[in-house]
């Protein structure tokens, strides 16, 4: 896997994704303008404040082009807020907090609870083989409904926690922070 | 997972309010989390008197004005306020000097809570012994309430080039530096081993400009606490906004003008080594 993988670097658990992409052998490149877009072949965007990166995808004018290649199929992995800006609605978000769009899931921020309700979880995903994967939920948001094109990978207490559709891979956990790479190759194996 | 909110966090501002209204500009601005407190450093500094945890009605105030993570200042070693502000269900607490000490011998033991806990420092010794006590996240403390960096820029060098220093040294030399420091010789081996403090290194106690912001992410902070440098301004919403920016966009100066341009007057400020309290001096 050679592919060059952007991760959206304006704030957050960026060096995790950028690590995890390196032991992968894929090219990791930080997005902070819009001249980092050139040549990607897919985008992660990590975690971190979701209202911070939805403001600052505005101030560095990365919004739009980077709205235009994902709107052309280029392959997008989200872990935690990185879900929430490639949802199709976010719900009780601030006004201003738009998003990409790209997968057809509605989620609510911070719906796990604050801080001290973070917890961890193994989670069994098919795809992956028997061995689960540890799911770490930081004030994670929740997926309160998916469209019929999105395939559920895992949930918790009946709720979606690992969504894809299409070239669109989201998480409400933290795979950047476990050590276990297998999403972050699974989403590289869309990559192509 | 308690290292894990750190993370998030990192690359971001979190800023001082003191009211709700405060902290939804905060929101606003970009900030990626508000410490909530009844007065800013450089009020606490101006008004002296003894300075303890806000009251928790305005904490619940700020928790509910915004999205964002909310922290809350306890004393020094004054794990009962720990408790109080863990019953709050604020998301990271500061253990810090800003507020009067209540133990001079013994910082809170944080193993003992749930909610993650940042921790100030001057240097890599005070770093490695508040992390030994399970914080989660480290300052540099700088000089709070001063609007003047240098403190700050003093601390952060020493945290940053003792850890370069801790890395070429050999096993046998690891030990001395453990003396050194008065820090517990695993720690210092673990970070010889990895060549970084095991949680996230921020910045905070000085800080009144983005070139302010963008000077300490440079020198290696992975992001700022703003107290007093944007409510002091002349106009909070663009400063915190710009700082915001600033904090992102560290490493290109054309941003950093362009956000910096006709901010109004910073905070004004007070030369940090004219003061008489020395705060970055408690903590043990």
């Amino acid at each position: 896997m050679s592919g060059k993988i952007g991760v959206l670097a304006l704030q957050g658990d960026v060096r995790e994704h950028v690590s995890v992409l390196a032991e992968l052998g894929a090219h990791p490149v930080e997005v902070r303008c819009p001249e980092d877009l050139a040549g990607i072949d897919g985008i992660i965007v990590p975690g971190g404040e979701s209202t911070t990166m939805a403001l600052l995808l505005d101030s560095a004018g990365i919004r739009s082009p980077l709205a235009d290649l994902l709107g052309s199929g280029m392959p997008a992995f989200g872990t935690c807020a990185g879900m929430i800006l490639l949802a199709a609605e976010v719900l009780d978000g601030r006004r201003d907090q738009a998003g990409f769009a790209v997968i057809d899931i509605s989620v609510r921020r911070n719906a796990f609870g604050r801080q001290v309700d973070s917890f961890e979880l193994d989670l069994a995903i098919a795809e992956l083989g028997h061995e689960p994967i540890h799911g770490v939920f930081i004030r994670a948001p929740i997926v309160e409904r998916a469209g019929a094109g999105v395939e559920i990978l895992a949930a918790v207490d009946g709720r979606p926690v690992a969504c894809r559709q299409g070239p669109v891979l989201v998480t409400s956990f933290h795979p950047e922070l476990s050590g276990d790479l297998r999403l972050h190759d699974l989403f590289l194996k869309g990559v192509g | 997972m308690k290292r894990g909110l750190a993370e998030m966090l990192r690359g971001g501002v979190i800023m001082d309010v003191v009211t709700a209204d405060q902290a939804k500009v905060a929101e606003d601005a970009g900030a990626v989390a508000v410490m909530a407190l009844e007065r800013v450093p450089a009020d606490i500094r101006r008004d002296g008197g003894v300075a303890r945890m806000s009251d928790p009605a305005l904490v619940e105030a700020i928790k509910a004005a915004v999205t964002i993570p909310v922290m809350a200042k306890a004393r020094i070693g004054h794990f009962a306020e720990a408790q109080v502000l863990e019953a709050l269900g604020v998301d990271y607490i500061d253990e810090s000097e800003v507020l009067t000490p209540a133990d001079e011998a013994y910082h809170i033991d944080k193993w003992r809570f749930t909610v993650p806990f940042v921790c100030g420092a001057t240097n890599l010794g005070e770093a490695l012994r508040r992390i030994s006590e399970g914080a989660a996240l480290i300052r540099s403390k700088g000089e709070a309430g001063t609007g003047d960096v240098k403190e700050a820029v003093r601390h952060l060098r020493s945290i940053v080039g003792d850890i370069r220093r801790v890395t070429q040294a050999d096993s046998a030399e690891l030990y001395g530096w453990a003396k050194t420091l008065q820090a517990p010789v695993g720690l210092v081996q673990d970070l010889a081993a990895s060549r970084s403090l095991p949680v996230p290194l921020f910045c905070a106690g000085g800080i009144a400009t983005p070139a302010d912001a963008a000077l300490v992410m440079q020198l290696g902070a992975e992001a700022v606490f703003v107290g007093s440098g944007i409510f002091k301004s002349a106009d909070p919403p663009r400063v915190a906004r710009a700082i915001v920016e600033a904090t992102t966009h560290f490493r290109d100066p054309a941003i950093v003008a362009k956000v910096s341009r006709g901010l109004g007057p910073a905070m004004r400020g007070e030369e940090s080594s004219s003061v008489e309290t020395r705060l970055s001096e408690r903590g043990w």
